[in-house]
């Protein structure tokens, strides 16, 4: 269980593939975690059907694995900024899923009251940095939190999500360069669910993803981002190595989107055979539930108890989302620019 | 409790679709995230996932309907062990949606109080942005620069921004100087000579060739409370990286709710210099000019290059500031207190007159006054205002002016169209139309991309005898 698919990038790994099954509430913590950020979206996904939600509004359903297997093992004084699929991202960071659901409303309850929207969150005290909609720009603006880190001798690790559509931006070179010449301690996770769009890896990238690092000297992985194990396994490890002051790492994260792209989808480029099989084989919370059954001997109804729990946060976001009023018409004013201090 | 399930949009903009299939029955369990439909609009298909647990207890729209409004009930879902005889007659009606969708109620209002009113004192106006946003004219910030000019030194431009530089460096550990060649090379124009040794390799820093790259990274730096100084060799290589400097650090305050600021400059020569072609000699005013969230400053003499720079350290927000190549060796005198700080928002006028108004920034200011002295010879008396700042512009001291003298020739070194100079012409259309004597007039770069031939760039780029003419013009004279 949990081990490391071997693709080793030509830089020297520092992965190994030694992991123990943790302790039984730490994988019901994970499952809950994985399972909030399914139940949200969901609920997401049906705010915006009923109208109540606009623009885009990009799921993370399939993908929960990855966040919530690497926030695990953080440390508090760590950094995270994804791109616009960042739903999960939040909730991961501990932000409160009343103030993410508003925001997705437009309210001003929301986190950014009404003015960001689904793909403009932040919360320093998260140390959640966005929430960003110029594929590509997290992995710069990521870069500069691990510069920050570095100069402010915090001994924190800036953890930057990109997709693999993002990888191909000129900016994640530039930065992996600069990273690395500069021993910054960042962990760019690029989270590969195969589809930039509509457009497929193999009709955008070439070579590895996990490689994308080896020219800068920067060691690669290529992970299981369905097996939430795997990835706590392997973050870990990474996560140690970038702290110790060796630079960055690259850790692409095999995975699969379950949903459409955003929310009008028309899902032409990919047939329904290999989303289902995708959704029977990949999907993280089914593989998690039944390394529990087997590991805890836990029973379908033992489950229940999360499905209640999260399904009260969930519900509670949403009819929050709905009471809370839509910003004032001053607000529109506001946050402009910082007021100069005389 | 039973609960309806309603027809969802696909987007934003659908307002009905087709009901295509049904891929459960009545009585059939569903778990969440489970297809139980499918719908179709002209554009694409989607799946209707179930988002509880339950039974389908009753389909209320077949498979196969057309135009079925979003939002109306396509089914009634019950919780395990209910009844379909259960279901409350209220749910089958249609086109009533089930979530209760409250009118939202009246936010509180926050304070954005504008409460200044044109005439009020500089001093006392408080949100400031606010007014700027909202177009107002108002008194620009006090400043009491005589108090000031007592004391100076003889500096070139170059020295004052290094001197700018410098003494915030030395006050504040969180700012740092970022660029190509900024460090060892001593900064391609000798910006930054001797900082490298003054502040070390952790505070000033040779970047590669990379600017998006590294704008980017210095915005994120500044995310978490640096306060970077990104030195572009010039403005024109900026383009490779202005996606974060309007995306990422002009939008970011805005969207986050104001939780998230960004205190950066950036900063490099702007405009021709002497003879370097189409690609290395542009203005940038009125591109930066145009973005909410931004700050764009454009000194012309050493003082003004000293204090903005200083100014543009400690603001909270980015600050765009463009520097001129000819400038930087050209000697001015410079107050000499470390406390001159020149407000953002706030022009000088440099020379008083009445019978028309010259404004410029940047180097034009220097051709503007050169300009006024022949307009004196003919007995023509030019004001010349220094606008210091682009964005926020001091409208207030621009009406004054042209209130006095009724006539105005804008002038800058870029292109007109859609430039500082157009905005100028607006504002004055707006607020001063009826002092005009003569319609606002323009002088600027010719539309075309700057060539490198010696006679063709002097007829590309405006010169003192263009300014001249326009004033004459407009005069009358
Ligand atoms: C610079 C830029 N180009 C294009 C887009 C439009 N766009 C938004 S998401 C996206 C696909 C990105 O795919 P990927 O990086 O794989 O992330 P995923 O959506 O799969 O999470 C595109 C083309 C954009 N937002 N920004
Ligand atoms: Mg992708």
């Amino acid at each position: 269980m949990a081990s490391v698919k071997k693709a080793k990038s030509d830089a020297s790994s520092a992965i190994s593939n030694t992991s123990k099954i943790p302790e039984a509430a730490e994988l019901k913590q994970l499952y809950r975690n994985m399972l909030l950020i399914r139940r949200f979206e969901e609920k997401a996904g049906q705010l915006y059907g009923m109208g109540l939600i606009g623009g885009f509004c990009h799921l993370y359903i399939g993908q929960e694995a990855i966040v919530t297997g690497i926030q695990s093992v953080q440390e508090p004084q760590d950094t995270v900024i994804t791109t616009y699929r960042d739903h999960g991202h939040m909730l991961a960071c501990g932000m409160d899923a009343k103030g993410v659901m508003a925001e997705l409303t437009g309210r001003e309850g929301g986190y950014s009251r009404g003015k960001g929207g689904s793909m403009h969150m932040f919360s320093s005290e998260a140390k959640f940095y966005g929430g960003h909609g110029i594929v590509g720009a997290s992995a710069s603006l990521g870069t500069g939190l691990a510069f920050a880190h570095q100069y402010q001798g915090d001994k924190g690790v800036a953890v930057v999500y990109s997709g693999d559509g993002a990888s191909n931006q000129g900016q994640f070179f530039e930065c992996m360069n600069m990273a690395a010449l500069w021993k910054l301690p960042v962990l760019y996770i690029i989270e590969n669910n195969q589809y930039g769009m509509g457009t497929s890896t193999k009709r955008h990238a070439a070579g590895e993803f996990y490689q994308r690092g080896a020219s800068f000297g920067i060691p690669g992985e290529k992970v299981d981002g369905s097996d939430v194990l795997t990835v706590q396994n392997v973050a870990r490890q990474a996560l140690d190595y970038v702290r110790s002051g060796n630079g960055p790492y690259v850790l692409e994260m095999s995975t699969y989107r379950f949903r459409g792209h955003s929310m009008s989808d028309p899902g032409k480029y990919r047939s329904k055979e290999e989303l289902e099989k995708a959704k029977a084989e990949r999907d993280p919370i089914e593989k998690l539930k039944a390394l529990m059954m087997k590991e805890l001997g836990m029973s379908e109804e033992d489950f229940n108890p999360f499905e209640k729990e999260i399904k009260a946060i969930v519900n509670e976001s949403a009819e929050f989302a709905q009471q809370s009023p839509e910003p004032h018409p001053d607000e529109l004013w506001t946050d402009i620019l910082k007021p100069v201090e005389a | 409790m039973a609960t309806q399930i309603l027809m969802p949009a696909l987007s934003p903009t659908m307002t009905e679709g087709k009901l295509s299939k049904w891929t459960k029955n009545e009585g059939d369990k569903v778990k969440p995230g489970e297809v139980i439909a499918e719908i179709e609009t002209d554009k694409a298909t989607m799946e209707v996932e179930a988002v509880d647990a339950g039974v389908i207890g009753k389909i209320l729209v077949p498979a196969g309907t057309e135009g079925v409004q979003v939002n109306t009930p396509i089914a009634v879902l019950l919780e395990d062990g209910e009844q379909a005889a259960d279901i409350p007659n209220a749910l089958f009606a249609c086109g009533r949606p089930g979530l209760s969708a409250d009118a939202p109620k009246e936010a509180a209002p926050v304070q954005t109080t504008a409460t200044a009113s044109a005439g009020s004192a500089g001093a006392h106006i408080t949100n400031r942005d606010i007014l700027y946003a909202q177009g107002k004219v108002i008194e620009p910030p006090v400043f009491d620069e005589n108090s000031y000019t007592q004391n100076t030194v003889t500096m070139t431009v170059r020295e004052a921004l290094r001197a700018g530089m410098s003494e915030e460096m030395r006050k504040d550990e969180s700012v740092y100087l970022m660029g190509e060649e900024v460090a060892q090379y001593q900064g391609a124009y000798k910006i930054s000579q001797g900082m490298l040794d003054e502040f070390g390799p952790k505070r000033v820093i040779d970047t590669p060739i990379t600017e998006h790259g590294f704008a980017g990274l210095a915005v994120g730096s500044a995310f978490r409370g640096l306060k970077p100084i990104v030195e572009f060799m010039t403005m024109n290589f900026a383009m490779q990286a202005i996606d974060h400097i309007i995306n990422s650090a002009a939008k970011t305050l805005y969207m986050a709710g104001g939780q998230l600021g960004c205190p950066i400059v950036f900063r490099g020569p702007n405009g021709a210099a002497a003879r370097v072609g189409a690609q290395h000699s542009q203005c940038y005013a009125s591109w930066y000019g145009h973005i909410p969230g931004l700050k764009v400053v454009a000194p012309w003499s050493a003082a003004d290059a000293k204090g903005l720079m200083k100014a543009a350290i400690k603001d909270p927000n980015p600050v765009v500031f463009l520097e001129n190549e000819i400038m930087y060796g050209q000697s001015f005198e410079c107050p000499s207190n470390d406390d001159f700080v020149v407000p953002i928002g706030r022009a000088r006028v440099e020379r008083e007159g009445t019978d028309v108004t010259l404004v410029a920034f940047s180097i034009m200011v220097g051709k503007a006054m050169q300009a006024a002295e022949k307009l004196a010879e003919a007995g023509i008396s030019a004001e010349v205002i220094n606008l210091r700042s682009i964005r926020p512009l001091d409208t207030w001291t621009i009406l004054e002016s042209v209130k006095k003298t009724n006539r105005i020739v804008s002038v800058e070194e870029g292109w007109l169209y859609a430039g500082i100079g157009a905005e100028i012409a607006a504002l004055v259309n707006e607020h001063a139309f009826d002092y005009l004597d003569a319609p606002v007039a323009r002088v600027g770069a010719k539309d075309v991309p700057l060539p490198y031939a010696n006679n063709l760039e002097k007829l590309a780029l405006p010169q003192v005898d263009d300014i001249v003419n326009k004033a004459r013009e407009l005069v009358n004279k």
